[in-house]
């Protein structure tokens, strides 16, 4: 084994965002014509990892060595000339040009003139599509083509580049089953060329179908590498979620009253189906899953931001209709957002605006003006309550800390006075002094009586926070389990893969 | 660790402090600049002359300016203000006039034209808003279209002619109080307070921030987001009907081809003066040195005896280094 030939080797490998450690030292290594998986709960790393190989992130720290040669600083096109291709989640496609065209875009085969030889593109395109046994003329529209096709059509692009290492993240997201069955016969027949292909994927049964080896990895730590023919499912659980540190989350025990909100057969046309569950006064529910689950769009149709094709919501026991996350907001709920840039902060404005535009009805005076002292006053108070670093109400909001940006959001909704809260994704991407902060006022809030809804990818947050836990599955809750001592994160990870029927039995429970 | 020390600023290399207030620098150079190589530049005369002319533009900048704020634009307000400038002319003739646009009408009152001007910018404005806000099409195309559909009815209603002979109590909007002051001036400067207030001090402002800072944030942060896109453009709209009311009393007719590229002007004043179209940043303030630093060009470089083609070689290089000045100030320091 100490001769081994890697085509990829990743050694202690360290990258640092400003504020985060998301890689810390970690390794891996891709053997010629293997399908290799990485693992790992949401923030691990495996993102950001395969950005490294790609190009798209430079290694704070590390040794990168492809095919015999240590690598430097290198960009996509850099890596993709070397041999390494990367099919993204997101796929972005040049919809309204043709497969050919977006098969050799930026490397259109030219002819004498330096005009595109359109006749050579089209013959190339059908050769590398005849390769994939992917039966479609390149002259067709990317637009008419669906996802899996389009997915197909990346994968003839990384073909065409002659790609040595391919990596493939979440490439079965959107695809149905049979879809999947071609996508993997594609993929062994790739091996069977000697090529090598990372792997992504949350869906275990995937894994175990198609991978030869898995890396995993957890909060940016390399934890192990294993043949997949050896591993057990528990086995491959634990390893990603690991640690044990439900003491980090004291959990306050508070009162807990009467049910404030109760969804009922909530569905969504594409993203969810037949969701209930209620929050009492008090209580923490935590919603768990899997990206994809469909957790934030439940949110999301609650708030008004989606249109639900059935299912009812009702605040104290009366049905209530929102249409908008001004009805919303009016029934006493709050929303922190997923994603800060995209629908929280304003990025250019001040720390001030930022915090009391959900509640500027409360600073009017007589004459319908905004009355600065008072908004000022009331902004103040909640930047010395929670504990906001910086320097003026009047700083932008972008200039702060991600932490504190996330601060000023908590604040802002706070401000609205607030007896319901949901609460997706709160410590995200902030450090742990924060986190831990964000953590106290979540309790403290429970404690004042406030019905919060936690959605979390973490786990020991998830567990830590929460009285009750709800997990989710491609769109469907598959639990709501009382956040009891026993309850460990392998059962709810079995819950969050809808492999929760075979781990009890294996664990013989119930 | 504030960045805005009193001591900093004083240590901050002179280039910084350039982008920091750039423009006003290129203001204050430009006037004393011109007022060396001219002293009558700086006589009152030529001071209100360079502010009345200003003021039709500048008076459109104001609604441009929460346009763009929003990270819209209206393209609309030049042809807004003639066919609101028509039909406020039509109603404001005098009872002499031959080939009178209502002949049978008695002389009326000088509130009927301007609240007609108003009520003509405010509605055209408010369809861009409603089309902009319902439609999701974007703000370049309703407002686009609305300019080329204020334009035809301009010329419809007035049947290609100029509409003149006006009524002296609208043509004394043009002219002068206490035969010193223009008041287009101080209809400019009410407007710029007013505007000022509704910017800073009302939620209608705060809102215009939030949605051109990100619209998806303030919708969920429970801003009516739609009502507020309708205010934005019917407010540009309804400036648009004040500025034909002014450029009525100033011209004392209103052709239907009228103010044909003020948009453009008052795009440009707006973003002269620091208002992104990124969105969510810009003042009022910025607006008026804005139009002011185009109109004292224009003014300068006439007195100097420039030839007016290179005026506009001269105001399209403004506009452009205006802006990347802007961008530097407003680059992430890292």
């Amino acid at each position: 084994m100490a001769d081994e030939k890697y085509l990829l080797e990743m050694k202690n490998i360290v990258k640092t965002f400003p504020g985060v450690q998301a890689l810390k030292g970690v390794e891996l290594k891709v053997r010629p014509g293997e399908i290799h998986a990485l693992m790992g709960e949401n923030g691990a790393g495996k993102s950001t990892l395969m950005k490294c190989i790609a190009g798209i992130y430079r290694a704070t720290e590390g040794e990168i060595v492809f095919d015999g040669k240590i690598l430097g600083h290198y960009s996509t096109a850099d890596a993709l000339r070397m041999g390494i291709s990367m099919i993204h989640q997101e796929l972005s496609p040049v919809l309204h040009r043709p497969i050919m065209e977006n098969i050799w875009l930026g490397r259109e085969p030219t002819n004498a003139l330096g005009l595109v030889n359109h006749r050579k593109m089209y013959e190339m395109s059908k050769a590398v599509l005849k390769e994939i046994e992917l039966d479609e003329d390149p002259r067709t529209l990317m637009a008419s083509l669906t996802v899996a096709k389009m997915q197909m059509i990346e994968i003839a692009k990384a073909i065409s580049y002659n790609s040595k290492l391919i990596i493939m993240d979440e490439p079965t997201s959107a695809l149905t089953d049979k879809e999947v069955k071609q996508l993997y016969s594609i993929m062994r027949k790739l091996k069977a060329q000697g090529k090598s292909i990372i792997y992504i994927s949350h869906k275990l049964e995937e894994i175990f179908e198609i991978t030869d080896r898995v890396t995993v990895y957890r909060d940016g730590c390399f934890i192990g590498v294993e043949e997949t023919k050896d591993l057990k499912v528990d086995r491959l659980i634990n390893m990603m979620v690991g640690r044990d540190v439900k003491e980090l989350f004291p959990k306050v025990a508070c009162p807990i009253g009467e049910v404030k909100l109760e969804v009922s057969g909530l569905s969504h046309a594409r993203c969810f189906r037949d969701v209930s569950f209620t929050v009492r006064r008090g209580e923490i529910l935590g919603i768990a899953g899997l990206v994809g689950a469909g957790r934030t769009e439940v949110v999301e149709a609650i708030f008004g931001m989606r249109r639900c094709v059935g299912g009812e919501i009702r605040v104290d026991g009366k049905k209530v209709a929102i249409r908008t996350p001004r009805d919303a907001i009016g029934m006493g709920m709050a929303w922190l957002t997923e994603d800060r840039r995209q629908s929280g902060i304003f990025p250019m404005l001040s720390v001030q605006i930022n915090m009391a535009i959900a509640t500027l009805p409360k600073f009017l005076n007589r004459l319908g003006l905004i009355k600065d002292s008072l908004m000022n006053g009331s902004c103040d108070e909640y930047v010395r309550k929670i504990r906001v670093k910086t320097p003026s109400l009047s700083q932008r909001v972008e200039n702060l800390s991600g932490g504190n940006q996330q601060k000023v959001l908590v604040a802002r909704w706070l401000m609205t006075g607030p007896e319901i809260l949901f609460l997706d994704e709160p410590t995200r991407g902030i450090d742990v002094g924060t986190k831990a902060e964000i953590h106290r006022l979540i309790t403290a809030l429970a404690g004042e009586g406030k019905s919060i809804v936690m959605i979390s990818s973490e786990l020991p947050e998830v567990m830590g926070m929460s009285d009750r836990i709800m997990v989710m599955h491609q769109g469907k809750v598959t639990g709501i389990l009382e956040n009891s001592a026993d309850l460990s994160q392998e059962e709810l990870m079995a819950y969050a893969t809808d492999t929760a029927g075979e781990y009890l039995k294996s664990r013989g429970k119930k | 660790m504030t960045k805005d020390s009193p001591t900093s600023i004083i240590k901050q290399a002179p280039m910084q402090i350039v982008k920091k207030y750039g423009i006003v620098i290129v203001l204050i150079l430009m006037i004393v600049g011109l007022s060396i190589a001219e002293p009558a530049f700086l006589s009152s005369t030529n001071v209100f002359n360079v502010l009345t002319q200003s003021a039709i533009f500048g008076i459109m900048a104001l609604g441009l300016t929460f346009v763009i704020i929003s990270k819209g634009i209206d393209l609309s307000v030049g042809s807004v203000l003639a066919f609101s400038g028509v039909i406020a002319a039509s109603l404001g003739q005098t009872m002499a006039t031959t080939g009178k646009f209502f002949p049978h009408l008695a002389e009326l009152p000088v509130i009927v034209p301007i609240m007609a001007a108003l009520a003509v910018g405010a509605g055209c404005g408010a369809v861009s808003g409603f089309l902009v806000a319902k439609t999701r099409i974007p703000a370049f195309i309703a407002t686009l279209g609305m300019m080329t559909v204020a334009r035809g009815l301009a010329l419809i209603y007035s049947g290609g002619k100029p509409v003149s002979t006006l009524i002296p109590s609208l043509t004394a909007l043009g002219g002068k109080l206490f035969n010193v002051i223009p008041v287009p001036v101080i209809i400019y400067f009410v407007m710029i307070v007013i505007s000022s207030v509704l910017l800073n001090k009302t939620r209608f402002g705060k809102n215009v921030y939030a949605i051109g800072a990100n619209i998806t944030a303030a919708e969920v942060s429970g801003v009516n987001v739609k009502k507020n896109l309708v205010l934005i453009y019917t407010y540009s709209g309804l400036l648009a009907g004040l500025a034909a009311i002014v450029f009525a009393g100033r011209v004392g007719s209103v052709h239907p081809g009228a103010a044909s590229g003020y948009e453009l002007t008052a795009i440009a004043a707006t973003t002269i003066g620091g208002t992104s179209h990124s969105g969510g940043i810009g003042t009022i303030w910025g607006a008026f040195v804005g139009a002011l630093v185009l109109s004292v060009m224009r003014n300068g470089l006439t007195l100097l005896g420039v030839d007016a083609y290179w005026q506009q070689v001269v105001e399209g290089l403004i506009i452009v280094m205006a802006v990347i000045i802007d961008m530097r100030k407003n680059a992430k320091r890292d």
